[in-house]
C-alpha cells in the first residue's frame, strides 16, 4: 500500500469516526446489554448480575396472556398496510394521469404525514369522542343512529387505530408510487395498447410487475414501523385501553418496563421484538425475486 | 404542468412522450375529468380533520358540546391561542425542542456530511462492510434499544437534562448519511482527484469542493430532521425525568390528559395547532425538494 493511499485511509477513518462509535455507543452496546439483561430478573434497583435466571423470562412471556393480547393487536394493525398501498396505489395512478394541479394535490395527501403525531393523535382522539366528535356527528346527521364508541369498544378501537394509521402514512405511499409511475417508460404502454391490451391487462401486465420494487420498499419499511407503534396507542387511549385491546408490543414493553420496573422483563420483550422484526424482513427478501421485478 | 411532474432531468423526454403518443382522445378527458374530481374529494377528506381541528381551537365550549355537527365557530374566539401562550410550561416546551434542535442539527449535520463524504468519495479497507453495518440500524427498533440506553444515561446523571436527545444524534444520523452518500457518488471522481493533485487536503475537499455542491441535498435533509426532532415523543417520554425538561410533544401530551377531563378541548387544539406551525410552514414552503428526497428514497 502506497503512503498516499495509507494516508487517504486515515484521513477516511477520522471523518466516519463519529457515526462509527455513534454506532457501537447507541446500538450495538445497548443490543448486546438487552441480550445479557433479558436474562435476569433486574428491576433497575437490584443488581443485575446477581439476580440471573437464565431464560425464566422467555418462559414467562409465553405464558404471558397481555403479551399475546399485544403481539396480536399489533399484527391486527397491519391490515391497515395493504389497504394503505392499495390506495396509495390507485392515488397516485390518478395523479399520474394528466390532470390539473398535481403538486397541491399530492401535497394535501402527504400533510398528515409531515404533522406531529402526538398533536394528531390528540386531534383524532377528539374526532373519534363519543358525544362529542365529528364522526359520530357525521354519522348521526346521515342516519340519526348514535355512531359506536370508537375508542372505548375492544372492537372498535382496532377498528380506529387502523383507520388514522391509513390516513397517516398514506400519502408516503402516494409519493412513493407516484414516483414508480413515473419511471415506467411510456412506450410500454403505447406498444401494449397496439397489441391490444385492454385497461386491466395493461394494468396487470406492466404498472403493477414495475411498480414491485416499490411496493417491496413500502412492505418493508411499513412492516418496521408497524411493529413499533406505540405513541398513537397512549395518547389516544388510557391505560392500552378497555381490557388492553389497543395496547401494542411495544406499548407493552414499555409498561413493563418503565410503569412496573420490570427491566429485565422488558428487555426479553425487546429482543422477541427485534427477532421477528428481523426474521419478517429477511423472510421478505428471500422472496423478494419470485414478484419483484426489476426494470431492465 | 410538466413541472408538476418533478424529478428533475426526466421532464424532458417525459414531454416528448406525451407529445409524440397524442393519443388524449375524449374519451379520455372525460376519465381525468372523473379522476380529478374523485382526488379532490380525497384530497378533502385527508385534511378535513386538520381543517376541524382549526376550527375547534376557536370555538366556544357550549359550540363544541352541542354534539351537533358544525365547521364554523359561531362567535369565533381567539382567547384560546393567548391563553396558551401565557403558560409557562408551553413556552418552556418550544424553548426545550430548541434547545435540542439547534445543536443535534449544527453537531450532527456536519459529523452526517463528513461521514458520508468519507463513505463516498475515499477508499479505505472495510468500507462497504461498516456501511451496510451502519444502514442495518434503521431496522432495528428504537424500542429494543431504549432500555438499555435509559439506563446508560441515568448512570452517567444525564437524564435530568436534555442531554440524552441531543448527544446520541451529534454522532450522526443514519439516514442522512445514506442520502448525501448517494448524492455525492453522483458527483464526479475527478473532482476529487485534481483537488488532490493540487495538494488540497482532503478535509478540504470535503469543505471546499463537495460540500458547496451538496448544499441543496444537505438543507433537505436538515429540515427533514428538524420535523423529526420536532414531532419526536418517545425519547423525551423516556428519558427526561423531570417537568422543566419536557419538550414541546410531551407538554402538549401532558395537556391533552389534563384539560380533557376539563372538556377544554378549544385549548388542547389551540396548543396542537401551534405545535404543528414550523412544520407545517417549513413543509409548505420547501414542499418541493421534501416530497422529492422522499420520492427517490424507493426507487433508489
Amino acid at each position: 500500500m502506497s503512503a498516499m493511499a495509507k494516508k487517504e485511509e486515515r484521513w477516511a477513518w477520522l471523518f466516519i469516526a463519529a457515526p462509527f462509535f455513534g454506532f457501537i455507543l447507541f446500538m450495538a452496546y445497548p443490543i448486546c446489554f438487552a441480550v445479557f439483561a433479558s436474562m435476569s430478573k433486574w428491576t433497575g434497583i437490584n443488581s443485575l448480575v446477581g439476580n440471573l435466571c437464565g431464560l425464566e423470562n422467555y418462559v414467562a412471556i409465553f405464558t404471558d396472556e397481555k403479551f399475546w393480547k399485544s403481539l396480536m393487536t399489533t399484527i391486527i394493525y397491519l391490515i391497515g398496510i395493504p389497504i394503505g398501498m392499495i390506495l396509495g396505489l390507485l392515488l397516485a395512478m390518478g395523479m399520474n394521469r394528466k390532470i390539473p394541479g398535481v403538486r397541491v394535490l399530492r401535497t394535501m395527501y402527504y400533510v398528515p404525514v409531515v404533522s406531529s403525531l402526538v398533536a394528531i393523535s390528540i386531534l383524532w382522539a377528539w374526532v373519534y369522542n363519543y358525544d362529542y366528535g365529528l364522526f359520530n356527528s357525521i354519522i348521526k346527521a346521515l342516519t340519526g343512529i348514535h355512531g359506536p364508541n370508537w375508542l372505548g369498544d375492544k372492537f372498535w378501537v382496532k377498528v380506529a387505530m387502523i383507520i388514522f394509521m391509513t390516513w397517516k402514512g398514506l400519502g408516503t405511499s402516494i409519493i412513493l408510487y407516484l414516483a414508480g409511475l413515473q419511471n415506467i417508460p411510456r412506450n410500454y404502454y403505447e406498444a401494449a395498447l397496439i397489441d391490444g391490451a385492454n385497461g386491466w391487462q395493461r394494468f396487470k401486465n406492466i404498472t403493477l410487475p414495475l411498480v414491485s420494487p416499490v411496493t417491496f420498499y413500502i412492505l418493508i419499511t411499513s412492516l418496521i414501523g408497524g411493529f413499533q407503534v406505540f405513541v398513537e396507542v397512549q395518547v389516544m387511549v388510557t391505560n392500552g385501553g378497555t381490557d388492553y385491546s389497543a395496547a401494542t408490543v411495544v406499548y407493552y414493553l414499555y409498561d413493563k418496563a418503565f410503569s412496573n420496573g420490570q427491566l429485565g422483563y422488558g428487555c426479553a420483550i425487546a429482543v422477541l421484538l427485534a427477532m421477528i422484526v428481523f426474521a419478517i424482513t429477511a423472510i421478505n427478501f428471500k422472496f423478494q425475486n419470485k414478484w419483484v421485478k426489476t426494470m431492465d | 404542468m410538466g413541472q408538476d411532474h418533478g424529478l428533475g432531468g426526466r421532464k424532458m423526454s417525459k414531454e416528448k412522450d406525451y407529445a409524440s403518443s397524442a393519443l388524449v382522445t375524449k374519451r379520455e378527458k372525460i376519465v381525468n375529468g372523473i379522476v380529478f374530481v374523485l382526488l379532490c374529494l380525497g384530497a378533502v377528506v385527508m385534511v378535513f380533520p386538520l381543517i376541524y381541528m382549526v376550527a375547534t381551537s376557536f370555538m366556544t365550549k357550549n359550540q363544541i358540546l352541542s354534539g351537533s355537527l358544525t365547521l364554523f365557530p359561531d362567535p369565533i374566539l381567539i382567547g384560546k391561542y393567548s391563553e396558551v401562550l401565557k403558560k409557562g410550561e408551553f413556552i418552556r416546551g418550544i424553548f426545550n425542542s430548541l434547545k435540542v434542535a439547534i445543536p443535534l442539527l449544527v453537531v450532527g449535520g456536519f459529523t452526517s456530511s463528513l461521514a458520508a463524504f468519507g463513505f463516498a468519495k475515499m477508499h479505505f479497507r472495510g468500507k462497504n462492510a461498516l456501511f451496510l453495518a451502519l444502514l442495518a440500524t434503521i431496522m432495528i427498533p428504537f424500542a429494543v434499544v431504549m432500555i438499555p440506553q435509559y439506563v446508560m444515561f441515568t448512570k452517567l446523571g444525564w437524564t435530568n437534562s436534555l442531554l440524552p436527545l441531543i448527544i446520541p444524534g451529534c454522532f450522526g444520523n443514519v439516514s442522512m448519511i445514506f442520502f448525501l452518500r448517494q448524492n455525492l457518488i453522483g458527483m464526479p471522481d475527478e473532482l476529487m482527484e485534481a483537488a488532490k493533485l493540487d495538494g488540497c487536503s482532503y478535509f478540504g475537499i470535503y469543505a471546499r469542493i463537495f460540500f458547496p455542491l451538496l448544499k441543496g441535498a444537505f438543507g433537505t435533509q436538515l429540515m427533514l430532521w428538524f420535523m423529526g426532532i420536532w414531532n419526536d415523543y418517545l425519547a423525551p417520554t423516556i428519558f427526561l425525568r423531570s417537568e422543566k425538561n419536557w419538550t414541546l410533544q410531551v407538554v402538549i401530551r401532558s395537556f391533552n390528559s389534563y384539560y380533557a377531563i376539563q372538556s377544554d378541548y378549544a385549548l388542547i387544539m389551540a396548543a396542537s395547532v401551534i405545535a404543528m406551525v414550523p412544520t407545517m410552514l417549513l413543509f409548505f414552503i420547501f414542499q418541493r425538494v421534501i416530497i422529492e428526497s422522499i420520492a427517490i428514497s424507493g426507487i433508489k
